[in-house]
């Protein structure tokens, strides 16, 4: 899923400086899963905007709405009749929600209250890890489902670097496990370590950011379109 | 309005197993505790979430106490530790609020403890007194939108 966390209180009032009225859109689906957007999410962030407001003395009003998924065209649709009522629209979604709506309702002001953090999951209750960087190649097959290109600082394909502690952390932060570690220890469990000693071409990153916006492009799926005069 | 006049709007949101039995108790023992403390009976503390104890300040309330069982002792093992954190997080929320983190506070007592709750609830709703009103009670008229 999409992590993401709130931003504090008062970065989300100085982005609603001046706004009178504020709708804020909450999405249900990757960020409701981590407590940053959801409905119970929107509802306590619009309670507490309306409070620090009427307090200090520049009232505003904040609606709530939760949409299924920002992320796409058809669920935000819902707020097309409602958004010429509001000053400003607050998107409790992730950074791609936002823009969607910021994409498809020209004339919104549309305002991030999160901060998206990463691609991963919860480890604990309470905790979530970066797990996928979303590079476009993936190698988990031959590192045992561990991924060295997000769980690695510094991206390396064929092993530890000198900074893997002898406990198997990472220099970079004792409490990280070092990914070449954990990928060693885990193909060794699946006795497969003979796979990593391998020779393998250099990893293609053409796949990954550095070309600009990735496309993904599904003909099967496309709107068919009817040929004049058939 | 003095000091001694004002009536603080408190809700208290009280476990069953336990608070809300040391609550009925206390008044049965014929021990005062305030009369302007509306109780909201809650199977665990841990059934209460953010929404709820912001609502509550949100809608009028000066300072919401959060009673639930000893630490330890907890029916569901650990609904009161639930309700704790909770606490604490909306203490630092009223904090960016404007409001002072001690209007809400979390009290861990067993349903044996009648006098011992009668005597919590008579500080907090001191320390809430004393703190006056929240400024935000215009909003539980149904005003909000045209309050300060």
């Amino acid at each position: 899923m999409i992590v993401a966390e709130q931003k504090s209180l008062d970065e989300i009032r100085s982005l609603l400086r001046g706004k009178r009225k504020v709708l804020a859109v909450g999405c249900g689906t990757c960020v409701a899963v981590c407590f940053a957007g959801g409905k119970r999410e929107v509802g306590v962030l619009a309670s507490a905007l309306r409070m620090a407001g009427q307090l200090d003395g520049s009232p505003v009003e904040v609606d709530e709405l939760t949409v299924q998924r920002q992320c796409e065209a058809e669920y935000i649709e819902a707020l097309k009749d409602k958004l010429a009522d509001y000053d400003a629209v607050l998107s409790l979604g992730c950074g791609v929600g936002v823009q969607t709506i910021a994409e498809h309702y020209d004339g919104a002001t549309v305002l991030p209250a999160l901060n998206t953090k990463f691609m991963g999951g919860p480890t604990e209750q309470g905790v979530w890890l970066e797990r996928c960087q979303g590079c476009g190649a993936c190698l988990l097959d031959y590192t045992g489902g561990i991924c060295p290109i997000s769980r690695c600082p510094k991206q390396l394909q064929n092993g530890p670097c000198g900074g893997t502690d002898a406990g198997g952390r990472c220099e970079v932060d004792a409490t990280m496990p070092c990914a070449w570690h954990l990928i060693w220890e885990k193909m060794d469990k699946l006795h497969r370590q003979d796979e990593l000693l391998e020779v393998r071409p250099p990893k293609d990153w053409s796949t990954s950011r550095d070309g600009g916006v990735r496309r993904i492009v599904r003909d099967d799926l496309r709107k068919p379109k009817l040929e004049s005069g058939a | 309005m003095s000091e001694t006049s004002y009536e603080p709007n408190i809700v208290a949101f009280c476990c069953m197993h336990c608070a809300y039995a040391a609550a009925d108790l206390a008044g049965s023992s014929r021990l005062q505790y305030p009369p302007f403390m509306k109780i909201i009976a809650l199977p665990c503390t841990g059934r209460t979430d953010l929404g709820h104890l912001l609502r509550a300040f949100e809608d009028g309330a000066d300072g919401v106490l959060v009673a639930g069982c000893l630490e330890g002792r907890c029916h569901y093992q650990v609904g009161n530790l639930y309700a704790k954190q909770r606490v604490n997080r909306i203490a630092d929320l009223l904090k960016q609020i404007g409001l002072a983190p001690e209007r809400v506070r979390m009290i861990n007592i067993s349903a044996g403890m009648g006098a011992k709750f009668a005597e919590l609830a008579n500080e907090f709703a001191r320390d809430i007194q004393a703190l006056g009103p929240t400024g935000l009670r215009k909003a539980a008229a149904g005003d909000a939108a045209n309050a300060a």
